[in-house]
């Protein structure tokens, strides 16, 4: 506790729990404020109740094994959580991956941002006060999760792409239900404009809130719409391009006002982006096509030359008994996940186990920064900060 | 993964490097498309420093760790930089000892630093020089050890207590 300065003489300032169990935080996240009276003086995030040491159970799996932990990260993101790690393993054999397994990656990893944003504005709507978004969110993210059990078998936890490619060829009619859902979805993100964006409620909580400079957003090493809203045009979509992104059409929607606000209209935006993005990669995915490598001993074969092919059989037997083993060396891999820089990295010793499998994961890198958002603000803002910064406690904690 | 200009600049890079202290790049490996340069312990705030300031690198992306046990020196200590500008991507890679294993904190470089030697402290171990708040971060302050240590077993390290028994066990 220290003393401070205050209109009417000096004052005390007092400590306040917020969380671990506080619903705004959108998981289990304590942050202790240090506050004269309603303003934050310092504030000191404290992580850690979600950690599950997947970093550590991956070491003790076979590289296709360890997928399935994958998942379990950021939950609102497990097939980006699936590329990232699939691209490391790859880069580490230089496995090359199909162009038809790699649009049928950006179409589900398109499909599942628009997924995470919609939970993302339903639930920061509604630590706003503003209930009925959260409900009409959730309705369309339902279509999508509809989408996700029919190509996966599994609506969160899907662990569909595969270490070169994908687990099994799109279900029949999938073009049809996609079809369906992007002509729906484009008006439904009007509704949601026309329910916030020019609201006088919506605007006066999150206008001019959590405001921080392009160059503190670098420093700190920001990434995803926190840092693009202050302005900077960083993705790795266009920056880095991983499965094919340079052969898609979309823009990097950026901002300048760097505040809760300009974070809302930038996710926005991107949900219209990823629309675009997913119309492209279906066009782009033909009726037939290879859906995974042919690279026996790493990648399982077909299920029909397991059963009529001796080799085949004995490949399949190795994969899920030994596993495989890449050359001794490292990989890092970053993708734009929806809550920015996913990075994966992975070292391997030569042995079917990798050595280290480290998950450098947006929200914990970003949530770094919410002394910064906070300082000098208000409690109720706190809670637009920590909203705006989009953090899932899976994927902070790990 | 990287285009294919790449490689000539992160070499440019490299060639800088050296140019500007020859004993800060003791190694260069290029594998499957990504260069890492091995700088000496001693040196690597500085060859951060100038790769920062010089060379434009201007986001830390990430900063990680790996146990060797029982090679020594043990630990190896990575830095993913990024220049946003040039749309290039460098690691800097130091070796650290399992006696003493001690690194000059980035912290000063990039504060986005902070909490990722914070993790690799809390994880591995390692200590980081001149960081200002090198505290566990997602273990508990009490905790032993470090799990991502490979002399740390999975499981079976030892027994936790429970302090909830249930009612039908209680005799």
């Amino acid at each position: 506790m220290t003393t401070v300065e205050t209109a009417t003489g000096p004052a005390k300032t007092m400590v306040l729990n917020m969380g671990p169990q506080h619903p705004s935080t959108h998981g289990v996240l304590r942050v202790a404020l240090e506050l004269d009276g309603e303003t934050v003086v310092k504030a000191d995030p404290d992580l850690g109740y979600l950690h599950t040491g997947i970093e550590k159970s991956c070491q003790d799996k076979t590289y296709s094994q360890a997928i399935t932990l994958t998942d379990r990260m950021d939950y609102l993101n497990p097939l980006g959580n699936n590329l990232v790690y699939c691209l490391a393993v790859e880069q580490l054999l230089g496995l090359e991956v199909p162009k038809q397994a790699q649009y049928i990656r950006v179409m589900m990893v398109e499909l599942q941002r628009i997924s995470s944003h919609l939970v993302w504005l339903g639930t920061h709507a509604i630590d706003m006060g503003a209930m009925s978004v959260f409900l009409y969110c959730f309705r369309e993210r339902e279509e999508i999760l509809k989408i996700f059990e029919r190509f996966a078998g599994q609506r969160m936890m899907t662990s569909y792409i595969r270490i070169g490619g994908v687990a099994v060829e799109p279900p029949a009619g999938w073009r049809e239900m996609i079809g369906k859902f992007l002509k729906m979805m484009p008006s439904r993100v009007d509704e949601y404009e026309a329910l916030l964006t020019e609201n006088r409620i919506w605007q006066a909580r999150l206008k001019g809130v959590g405001k921080i400079s392009l160059d503190d957003a670098i420093a700190y090493s920001m990434s995803g719409p926190t840092l693009r809203a202050a302005g900077l045009a960083h993705d790795n979509r266009k920056a880095f391009p991983y499965s094919s992104y340079e052969e898609f059409n979309f823009v990097v929607p950026t901002r300048t006002d760097s505040d809760c606000y300009g974070r809302y209209m930038l996710r926005v935006a991107e949900i219209r982006e990823s629309l675009k993005i997913v119309k492209q990669a279906m066009d782009k995915i033909t009726d037939s096509g290879p859906i995974r490598t042919e690279a026996p001993g790493i990648v399982p074969p077909q299920r029909e030359k397991m059963k009529t092919e001796m080799e085949a059989l004995i490949y399949h037997f190795k994969i899920f008994t030994e596993g495989f083993s890449p050359p001794p060396g490292d990989a890092y891999v970053a993708i734009e996940s929806p809550r920015g820089e996913l990075g994966c990295y992975i070292a391997s010793d030569g042995s079917p186990k990798p050595l280290r499998c480290h998950f450098r994961t947006p929200s914990y890198v970003n949530l770094q920064s919410l002394p910064l958002l906070i300082q000098g603000q208000l409690i109720a803002d706190v809670i637009a900060c920590i909203g705006t910064i989009d953090i899932v406690l899976g994927d902070v904690d790990r | 993964m990287s285009e294919s200009g790449g490689q000539n600049a992160t070499s440019v890079i490299v060639e800088k490097l050296r140019g500007w202290n020859a004993k800060a790049v003791s190694e260069v490996i290029e594998f499957h498309g990504e260069t890492t340069v091995v700088v000496p312990r001693e040196l690597l705030r500085e060859t951060a420093e100038y790769c920062r300031s010089q060379l434009e690198f201007n986001y830390l992306s990430d900063a990680t760790s790996v146990d060797r046990f029982p090679v020594e020196p043990r630990f190896e200590l990575s830095y993913h930089l990024v220049s946003i500008p040039k749309k290039l991507k460098i690691r800097l890679r130091t070796r650290v000892s399992g006696a003493d294993p001690t690194v000059d904190s980035m912290v000063p470089v990039w504060p986005g630093a902070g909490w990722l030697e914070r993790e690799i402290f809390d994880l591995m171990g390692i200590r980081f020089n001149g960081h200002p708040d090198l505290r566990r971060i997602l273990l508990p302050a009490d905790w032993e050890g470090h799990p991502l240590r490979r002399d740390y077993p999975t499981e079976g390290f030892r027994d936790v207590p429970s302090t909830y028994i249930p009612a039908f066990k209680k005799q």
